[in-house]
């Protein structure tokens, strides 16, 4: 169950060496921000040795520090045999192999044979299905009455399109957010996934799912969709099964999560912001802009981890070959020497795509634009139905460090 | 100044001049120029500010480093002459310099 953990009003009292600013529950309770504010101010490369979930890591907080580790990746690896790409170290028997947790060369192969489904082409043919679709949902949903957002649209909408990506059974397309919940799940969180057991219980379900899918694309002519590219991939289609799995679970959480809680932190942040929301109904135009700054502000995956294979220095910071290093996103993100006035939402900024949301180096999201382009459909046809989606209770949270994500958000349209 | 010619995928062309020391990219986003994204800043770090350098100026741009190689090979549209913009400084030798922009930049 949920570990106890210190009150936010600690962060400031704290001493600095037993200050651990990872643990899930303060995400859960957004009391993370102060936190990272000190670590920001006193000591933006930190060594955190108290953590009872993760043990001793790195804490990057600063957007230019992070921007420096992103694209070292010779001495800062992503490879699952270091521990991968998150700040929990899985046990090593059951580690996934998959090409966001690999460095170069294999990286690059892996993900060549998948990056053309987001090339401009594509997206351009995919924009007819995600407005219509987004134009269905909407349609569907109650007036004057509450709901739950997550659910009827940030859920809906993502799984809809994840499942066109793979050309994966539309009837059976919650299986994937399922999928993709459950590999995010934290143990401790006291969810269905309680152990690790557990999760490979329904990681094996998955693949079966999937090795079905394979095996009918490997014996047709190649096609756009996810699986056949894999199939047919000259530097894929010898994956291991494991290895299948781990880019499978890969593809279906970035093309989850991270859509599914920028499209519910949208409507959370402009009902926050009453003046911007008023902003975006006179000028719908704002959209484009607003669509970066809302995916700034949620952050959707709050850090991504790596492990320095070499002595390194970093921020006046001496970091061990070994070390594990986790650059905080959602700190850079809320850094006031790279983004001015970082704690506003402000839906019409001058460079609104300068964050750290989708990562930078080789391995900055895929998906980056695909995901723009999804909420900028939602938005527009949101703003040709409604006048306004009420927020009308407050949201909660995923018991997470890794995803920041929202669970519930009451809304109501009115009628 | 040095100027330099971009020119939109639609073939909108825009002539800049752009001052010794800046790179190309800074120069298309400073001055409004639509197609250049530059989510990193000029950090090599995103390839969003990739362009076709024209093949007249080639050698005078020279080749990617290994950082710009590895962020291309991951740009869908990229060909023998792409550059990330960023990676360009403009010298006296550049002007006139020419550049094409892709149809988008991921």
């Amino acid at each position: 169950m949920n570990a106890p953990v210190n009150p936010a009003s600690d962060a400031w009292t704290t001493p600095l060496d037993q200050l651990d600013p990872s643990h899930p529950a303060r995400f859960q309770d957004h009391s993370m921000w102060p936190y990272f504010e000190r670590l920001r101010r006193e000591a933006p490369v930190h060594h955190s040795t108290t953590s009872p979930l993760f043990g001793p890591y790195w804490s990057v907080t600063k957007y230019k520090d992070i921007m420096a580790v992103e694209v070292n990746h010779r001495q800062f690896s992503s490879d699952s045999g270091h521990g991968g790409i998150s700040i929990r170290d899985r046990p090593k028997d059951l580690r996934l192999p998959m090409f966001i947790a690999m460095d170069p060369p294999r990286h690059d192969e892996q993900r060549k044979v998948v990056q053309p489904i987001v090339a401009p082409g594509n997206l351009a043919k995919l924009e007819g299905i995600i407005r219509e679709r987004a134009g269905r949902i909407l349609d569907g949903l109650p007036r004057g009455e509450t709901f739950n957002w997550v659910e009827h649209v940030s859920i809906e909408l993502t799984v809809q399109m994840l499942a066109t990506l793979f050309d994966f059974p539309f009837e059976d397309r919650r299986k994937l957010s399922f999928w993709s919940d459950c590999a995010t799940a934290v143990p401790e969180a006291g969810g269905f996934i309680d152990s690790e057991e557990k999760r490979e219980q329904v990681f094996a379900e998955c693949l079966a799912y999937f090795t079905e899918l394979w095996n009918q694309r490997v014996n047709a002519e190649p096609r756009p969709d996810l699986i056949s590219m894999l199939a047919h991939g000259e530097a894929t289609r010898t994956m291991s099964p494991r290895e299948y799995l781990g880019n499978l679970i890969l593809l279906i959480v970035g093309g989850n999560d991270t859509t599914r809680n920028s499209i519910s932190g949208g409507v959370l942040f402009l009902n926050q912001t009453p003046g911007e929301y008023a902003k975006l109904r006179a000028n719908p135009g704002l959209i484009e802009s607003m669509v970066p700054e809302i995916i700034r502000y949620q952050t959707p995956l709050a850090h991504m981890r790596r492990t320095a294979v070499e002595d390194v220095e970093l921020g006046g910071q001496r970091i061990r070959a070994g070390d594990k290093v986790v650059m905080w996103y959602i700190s850079g993100n809320r850094d006031p020497e790279a983004i001015e006035e970082p704690e506003r939402f402000i839906i019409d900024r001058k460079r609104p795509r300068q964050h750290l949301s989708f990562g930078f180096g080789i391995h900055r999201c895929v998906g980056n634009r695909l995901a723009e382009l999804q909420l900028k459909i939602l938005w527009e046809e949101i703003l040709r139905r409604f006048e306004r989606v009420e927020v009308v209770g407050e949201p909660k949270r995923v018991f997470s460090s890794f995803i920041h994500g929202i669970t519930d958000l009451p809304v109501r349209i009115p009628a | 100044m040095p100027q330099v010619t971009y020119i939109e995928h639609d073939g909108t062309e825009h002539r800049i001049a752009l001052e010794e020391g800046l790179s190309v990219m800074r120069g298309a986003v400073d001055n409004g120029v639509p197609g250049i994204d530059a989510d990193c800043g000029g950090e090599c770090a995103c390839a969003t500010c990739h362009v076709y350098v024209d093949e007249a100026w080639l050698a005078k741009t020279g080749a990617p480093g290994e950082q710009e190689a590895s962020m291309l090979s991951f740009a869908a549209t990229a060909q023998p002459n792409s550059r990330l913009s960023c990676q360009i400084t403009m010298t006296p030798a550049l002007d006139g310099l020419v550049v094409r922009l892709p149809e988008a930049q991921h």
